[in-house]
């Protein structure tokens, strides 16, 4: 660690931000698809619907909190809470502006690797805890899907590490001044893109909880608030990515006349709309049909912009 | 005070890897094996092997532990296993591991005692790491690889009958 910690406003600043963001994702996804449905959404609490947010969290508190039975009970309690923490913790490194920022942390892209490779937990341990085999399935799917995935979202961003030769992320935005990694990592944008829906089990690639056939996949047993963390884990995931996202392949917080910090909110807003509009516009592929593409599609895909961008970095500086 | 946190990451470890050790139900050992290896991630940290440290997590409780979580969810172990875990589990069965653990620990403690205190100022960055790796242990990585390659393989021959009966199930 080069520096220390970000002081007391930062911290608290960022946790508030990122809580209340993510929770209000919840109605901007749903006034979104309404309007790219042509349908008008939930507009009736409070102006334009934005009371919404309220009302479900008030819904979700009175709701009975029933954990079954059968269930394993320590482990059922215990799985909503890794997906929320390890979201939020992946914030701590994620360079806000200069200056604005948690930690510094030498190894940030790798921090955020672990994080959401510890997040998967989550959603195993509740398809396992349930004891129910639509949770079952949800899990098992989420399991092979994410470890899957995660390998080509390792390879997919390695592009970066080497045309920045840190894993520094404060770094790697500093060696976007020249211009944004977008371009000559356009295929590793598009591969980090595709597994980090993956990873978050954001629609299309929401295989773990595909309603139409798995009821609620590993979410089928839970209510009220453990419900709640799932939801809002998940949007924290899309929040999370996008920053990442932008830190990575669009400069961050760089960019002419507005101030960095609004820069940076500006470009992780387009990145969470095109998320939403994502699960708007896509189809769910099936089990198998995600598996193959993962593995004979993206991770050679991934290899060889890894092997291109090697060569290309190793020509210029000999 | 990094002494401290050293203790207190390796108390839990150890901790975590007895609980693991004793627990009857399978999910529960893994989680505490879980919660093991990410204390040995935090001591690698504290040594200041940052590079070590994430790749702990990443690799060993980020990938491999949830191979083993998705296999032991798939074999959907009940009640019956617990049982047979427990007639495993008899107090007889003990003394000769613990014995040994005793011997490791003691030789463990002479050498806290004894030898020099470590290292815990060092950083080593992941430019030190690949530079050793691709430099004076080439032979232990390429060695490495060939093993993996040995995996691979043995997990296609595995998986290549299995392919062909998916096959003719589909077809037909």
């Amino acid at each position: 660690m080069n520096a220390g910690l970000g002081d007391a406003a930062d911290i608290i600043g960022i946790l508030v931000s990122t809580i209340s963001v993510s929770a209000l994702l919840i109605w901007v996804e749903r006034r979104l698809l309404a309007v790219w449905q042509d349908r008008l959404g939930p507009n009736r609490v409070g102006p334009l619907g934005l009371m919404q947010v309220a009302a479900d969290m008030i819904k979700m508190f009175f709701k009975e909190d029933w954990i079954p039975p059968f269930s394993d009970k320590p482990v059922f309690v215990l799985a909503p809470t890794i997906v929320f923490i390890t979201m939020l913790t992946g914030f701590a490194v994620i360079p806000f502006a200069p200056g604005v920022g948690i930690i510094d942390f030498n190894f940030g892209l790798l921090y955020f690797l672990a994080l959401s490779s510890l997040s998967v937990y989550s959603i195993v341990l509740a398809g396992y805890a349930s004891n129910n085999k639509y949770s079952l399935l949800g899990g098992l799917r989420a399991a092979a899907q994410t470890v899957s995935y995660e390998v080509f979202m390792g390879i997919s961003i390695m592009g970066v590490v080497m045309l920045s030769g840190t894993f520094n992320l404060r770094e790697i935005v500093e060696a976007q001044r020249d211009g944004w990694f977008i371009l000559p990592q356009f295929f590793g944008f598009i591969i980090f893109l595709i597994a980090v829906i993956a990873e978050s089990r954001r629609a299309p690639l929401d295989l773990p909880e595909a309603e139409q056939e798995l009821i609620g996949g590993f979410h089928t047993e839970y209510s009220g608030m453990k419900f709640g963390m799932f939801f809002v884990g998940e949007y924290l995931a899309i929040t999370l990515s996008s920053a990442l996202v932008v830190t990575l392949f669009f400069g961050g917080w760089l960019g002419p006349w507005l101030p960095p910090l609004l820069w940076f909110c500006l470009k992780t807003t387009i990145g969470i709309l095109l998320f939403i509009l994502l699960r708007g516009a896509l189809p769910r592929p099936r089990y198998d049909q995600l598996m193959t593409f993962g593995w004979k599609v993206l991770l050679p895909a991934g290899l060889l912009n890894l092997l291109v961008t090697g060569a290309v970095v190793l020509s210029l500086h000999s | 005070m990094a002494l401290i946190l050293f203790y207190i990451a390796s108390a839990v470890a150890i901790f975590a890897t007895v609980m693991m050790i004793t627990r009857l139900n399978a999910v529960h050992g893994l989680l505490y094996l879980i919660l093991s290896l990410l204390a040995v991630g935090v001591i690698f940290f504290l040594l200041g092997a940052h590079f070590a440290a994430v790749l702990e997590v990443i690799i060993y409780a980020g990938a491999i532990m949830v191979l083993f979580v998705f296999v032991i969810m798939m074999l959907n172990q009940g009640q019956k296993t617990i049982n047979q875990e427990s007639d495993w589990l008899k107090p007889g069965i003990w003394i000769w591991p613990s014995l040994l653990a005793l011997i490791l620990l003691a030789e463990m403690l002479v050498m806290i005692v004894l030898g020099d205190n470590a290292d815990t100022g060092h950083v080593v960055d992941a430019r030190q790491v690949g530079i050793a790796l691709y430099g004076p242990y080439l032979l232990a990585v390429e060695l490495a690889s060939i093993l993996l390659l040995a995996g691979l393989v043995g997990a296609y021959h595995l998986g290549k009958p299995m392919l062909k009966t998916a096959r003719r199930r589909t077809e037909s």
